[in-house]
């Protein structure tokens, strides 16, 4: 593989050919907020927090799904990427019915952690309040949809980690849903495995063991990371 | 000449003033800078005119909550929205998602449906205020300056945003201070 | 089959015809008025006037003025064709008693009027002309003959020379050039490759891919087949959408007949090339248009899009190169080879061009198909073709573009057609729907139409698109309600920035296009309905809590 050099906010440099510019990014400690982007398994580009501006390009390219070239001046952060970000979230934010007092994941949540780390105070979008069901029909898990931001994280270990299979999406739009076989309850899924991974996969408290309450929940990215890093680096140890 | 501040309880726990009086000995510094004229901690009926500063605890929730935070902004200077319910509506907007129709369903589920001892939905025109069609966050009701999330937010915080407040700042907030929850 | 046989064949078919033709547009929007029983009850009348052996019925496809239809044309009465319209079943006695010289009051049209006169036929030479389900009509106006050329007398890089002299740009809308797009697909590595034709057309008031499938589905396979040629592939997906059963049904039949003649299949004109091309069925989703969102709806897939790069020329159907184009595009293919592409590029203005094919509709009085040569002044569009405003009204404004292109205002009228102007209006080419309004049309609501279609269609890939379009028709829901303030248009006009710079696909990229073009001409219509906001900001200053407040 050849090396290419190229500029990340102003510094200089050099990476493998084929690398991402998230990966390049992250490799020289420059943060680009994500949220659908997970480690081990592949990117879809798709929340769109991790858009970059690229010099001779008027569009903004996402950084986990553009690949680097010779010479390439990325700026990752400005004035319009954070007004941008701060928009991405607030949508979400709106869109359904995220109470974070009341979330498993309090306090151990991406979502969260990234309105903070972008400043976001409030939202001024109005709130949908949409009519989301949870389901807790699995022996181990439950699914709440009013916290989902359909990142597909759990859908893609689900098919990519483990083979399962079991999650996908339904639905278009703002009904689009993650649903567990042919959108049956999860309890009745028989390709689940019980495997845990897209608990541990899921940025905000949409998957969650049961049991766990308020603030309670962690995710246990470490041993996603461990999978991955075990079939794909052949790496057992930490 | 001291600021003139008020704190206000809308449709919330009144967990926020629990954790403002966590500022503990704050309180005797805070006295020499400002003047607390309407708060559910002290004793004032009638919400005052040329108020500098307004805490507002909780949601709106209903045409009372509506109403006096009208009254509010019209003699307020500064209003900031004082915890989760007032920033985002939180636990008391969980009842939206029901529909516009929710306010009878919500009333009958709690003293119809869940009443052990006499069953029935209290009404009292001119004394019960009537539910809204949906809780709506403090700001889309009335314009606010600044806010304080949290549920509830630290005293920490709080004593923060005011000292900035005081000091004649804008309150900023950043990074784990402005975690929701 | 060679050529030469071909001829036989079409010398045969030709050879049975009659001396009258009677044409019954048999296409969507004729035959939703009974188009077929007017045929059944035609050809029993000629039967019963004893007219069999002069005259014949024949099914056609689309002729274009749909706004006029049910439409019979006469062939071979007199010099000029003659073209009856607005036909009922019970017309049938009228019109083949008319054929003797017997009075008939049923309406007939002008073939001189503007709305033909100033056409220009090419993607729809044969509409309303070739009965879509007999190939032999295909052949007989020269079908075939185009790919026969490209197979014994060009080499594929020719080919696509010449398609690059042609100066043709995409059809679907965003208007790439078609032979850059060949070339690339040509040169791209790999055994395997594919060509696919998007039908998916889903624009509100469009029809335009609809009417040449159903009128000429021979011509888009034909072109498919030289793009295949062209650069090296030898499989072919047509993909239409499930709302077009009658361009579904002719397409089944056009590629079973040509697959008879060997003229699709192995072995094409007993030459080394080999094309076969299968339909794939979209399942109702509009973002299914996009191209990548197509290509994984064709490979089974959730149909939702990716991100680009790697486009589809380097990596598409299943990782090989693929080359997608719109129905329209194909249906220009044949045209440029037999007559060349220097002579497509004389028609047209400097970039754009060739002609489009648009569906007329809305506040106009003649509503239907028309072909015109790009660069033709909307003016002439609308007040001569399409006769103006009905009942005396006065236009309004013109869309162009569906719900990712905008309004364009009256004032604007001169604008030549072409990609270049309209874009610069903030509107698209797009794929071909021009909806004209008239000064009753409430353009606040047209704009919330747009959206609540993109909000209905957005994929939910993307949280921008997902999110951002059912927010910003909730801020226009709350405009047109007069519920809406000052600071909510200025979070529209926000969102109509984020979505547009943020979403994945074409269909986020352009959806807040139809709320731009109407704030930047119609900005007043917004601002009337807008509610005094007695508890907003203290100050005009940004509704953001970033300024300290004077206390």
């Amino acid at each position: 593989m050849a090396a290419k050099t190229l500029i990340i906010d102003g510094k200089a440099v050099s990476a493998e050919e084929g690398a991402t510019v998230l990966q390049v990014a992250r490799d020289n400690n420059v943060a680009i907020p994500t949220l659908c982007h997970l480690e081990g398994v592949y990117d879809v580009g798709a929340c769109r927090l991790c858009l970059v501006e690229v010099a001779g390009s008027t569009k903004l390219q996402p950084a986990c799904t553009t690949k680097i070239s010779e010479g390439m001046n990325i700026q990752t952060d400005s004035d319009r990427l954070r007004k941008y970000r701060r928009l991405t979230l607030e949508l979400l934010f709106a869109e359904r019915n995220h109470v974070c007092a009341v979330c498993v994941s309090n306090g151990h949540c991406e979502l969260q952690t990234l309105a903070c780390s972008l400043g976001l105070d409030h939202v001024r979008y109005d709130y949908v309040f949409p009519k989301w069901k949870v389901d807790v029909t699995h022996r181990l898990f439950g699914m709440d949809h009013n916290r989902c931001i359909l990142c597909t994280r759990c859908v893609r270990v689900c098919w990519h980690i483990e083979g399962a299979g079991t999650k996908n999406v339904a639905g278009r739009g703002a009904t689009a849903k993650i649903i567990s076989d042919l959108d049956q309850p999860w309890g009745d899924s028989e390709s689940c495995t019980e495997c845990g991974k897209c608990v541990m996969a899921c940025p905000t408290g949409a998957l969650f063991h049961k049991g766990a309450t308020a603030g309670e929940m962690e995710h246990d990215r470490d041993k996603l990371e461990f999978i991955v890093n075990a079939r794909e680096k052949q790496q057992w140890l930490p | 000449m001291k600021l003139r501040v008020a704190t206000v309880w809308l449709g919330g726990c009144s967990g926020c003033h629990m954790s403002f009086l966590d500022m503990d000995e704050f309180f005797i510094e805070l006295a020499g800078l400002i003047d607390l004229v309407y708060s559910p901690v002290i004793d004032v009926k009638e919400f005052p005119e040329a108020v500098d500063v307004c805490l507002i605890e909780g949601a709106v929730c209903n045409e009372d909550n509506l109403e006096i935070l009208r009254k509010i902004r019209e003699r307020t200077k500064v209003l900031v929205s004082f915890g989760d319910c007032a920033v985002t509506g939180n636990v008391p907007a969980m009842r939206n998602p029901f529909g516009p129709d929710n306010r009878e369903n919500v009333l009958q589920r709690a003293y119809v449906e869940n009443a052990r001892h006499n069953p029935g939905v209290p009404k009292a025109d001119g004394i019960v205020p009537q539910l809204l069609e949906q809780v709506v966050p403090v700001h889309e009701a009335v314009y606010v300056e600044y806010y304080l999330p949290g549920c509830p937010p630290p005293a920490a915080r709080i004593k923060a945003v005011l000292v900035q407040i005081i000091n004649g700042q804008a309150p900023l907030l950043t990074g784990p201070q402005l975690k929701f929850g | 089959m060679q050529l030469d046989d071909l001829k036989v064949l079409v010398a045969k078919h030709i050879g049975a015809r009659k001396k009258i033709v009677l044409r019954t547009c048999m296409s969507a929007g004729c035959m939703s008025s009974q188009a077929d029983v007017i045929k059944k009850n035609l050809e029993a009348e000629v039967k019963a006037q004893g007219l069999e052996a002069d005259v014949e019925v024949r099914r056609v496809g689309c002729m274009g003025f749909c706004g006029q239809g049910p439409l019979i044309g006469v062939d071979g009465l007199s010099a000029k064709e003659k073209l009856f319209e607005f036909v009922k079943p019970t017309d049938a006695p009228a019109i083949v008693g008319s054929l003797k010289g017997a009075a008939c009051d049923v309406q007939v049209g002008n073939p001189d009027h503007p709305f033909f006169a100033r056409q220009m036929r090419i993607v729809r030479a044969n509409g309303g002309i070739v009965d879509p389900e007999r190939i032999e009509d295909y052949l007989a106006v020269g079908g075939y003959q185009a790919l026969h050329q490209v197979l014994t007398e060009m080499k594929p890089s020719e080919v696509v020379d010449e398609i690059t002299r042609s100066g043709l740009r995409g059809r679907g809308g965003a208007g790439f050039p078609t032979g850059l797009k060949w070339g690339t697909v040509a040169k791209s590595a790999g055994a395997k490759k594919y060509v696919v034709c998007n039908g998916d057309e889903g624009d509100p008031g469009a029809f335009m891919d609809r009417s040449v499938l159903e009128s000429d589905p021979h011509i888009v396979l034909e072109g498919m087949a030289i793009a295949a040629y062209a650069v090296g592939a030898d499989q072919g997906f047509l993909y239409v959408r499930a709302e077009y059963p009658l361009a579904i049904s002719r397409l089944q039949t056009a590629i079973k007949q040509a697959k008879a003649l060997g003229l699709l299949g192995g072995g094409i004109f007993e030459s080394p090339f080999n094309f076969n091309i299968d339909i794939r069925i979209g399942a109702g989703a509009f973002v299914c248009g996009e191209e990548t969102a197509l290509m994984a709806s064709v490979e089974g897939k959730r149909g939702t899009p990716r991100p680009r790069p790697p486009f589809p020329a380097e990596s598409g159907l299943w990782g090989c190169p693929t080359l997608i184009n719109n129905v329209e595009t194909f249906a220009n293919i044949t045209a440029i080879i037999q007559r060349g592409g220097a002579w497509y590029a004389g028609i047209g203005t400097e970039k754009s061009k060739g002609t489009k094919v648009f569906a007329l509709t809305g506040k106009i009085k003649n509503n239907g198909l028309i072909e015109v040569p790009m660069g033709i002044p909307l003016r002439q569009i609308v007040e001569e073709m399409g006769g103006g405003a009905p009942d005396g009204g006065h236009i309004k404004s013109v869309q162009t573009g569906g719900p990712s292109g905008g309004c364009i205002p009256a004032a604007y009228l001169d604008t030549p057609v072409d990609y270049e102007s309209l874009t610069q209006l903030g509107s698209i080419m797009g794929s071909g729907g021009m909806v004209v309004m008239d000064d009753t049309t409430n353009m606040v609501e047209i704009a919330k139409f747009y959206m609540e279609f993109c909000m209905e269609e957005s994929c939910g890939k993307c949280i921008p698109c997902r999110a951002g379009t059912a927010q910003m028709f909730h801020l226009l829901e709350k405009i047109t309600q007069r519920r809406g303030t000052a600071r909510d248009l200025a979070k529209l006009e926000e969102l109509c920035d984020m979505v547009r710079h943020t979403s994945l696909c074409g269909l986020g990229q352009t959806a807040p296009n139809p709320v731009a073009s109407t704030l930047k001409f119609f900005r007043s219509e917004y601002e009337a309905l807008l509610q005094p906001d007695p508890f907003g900001p203290r100050t005009t200053a940004a509704t953001q809590s970033t300024a300290p407040v004077t206390l």
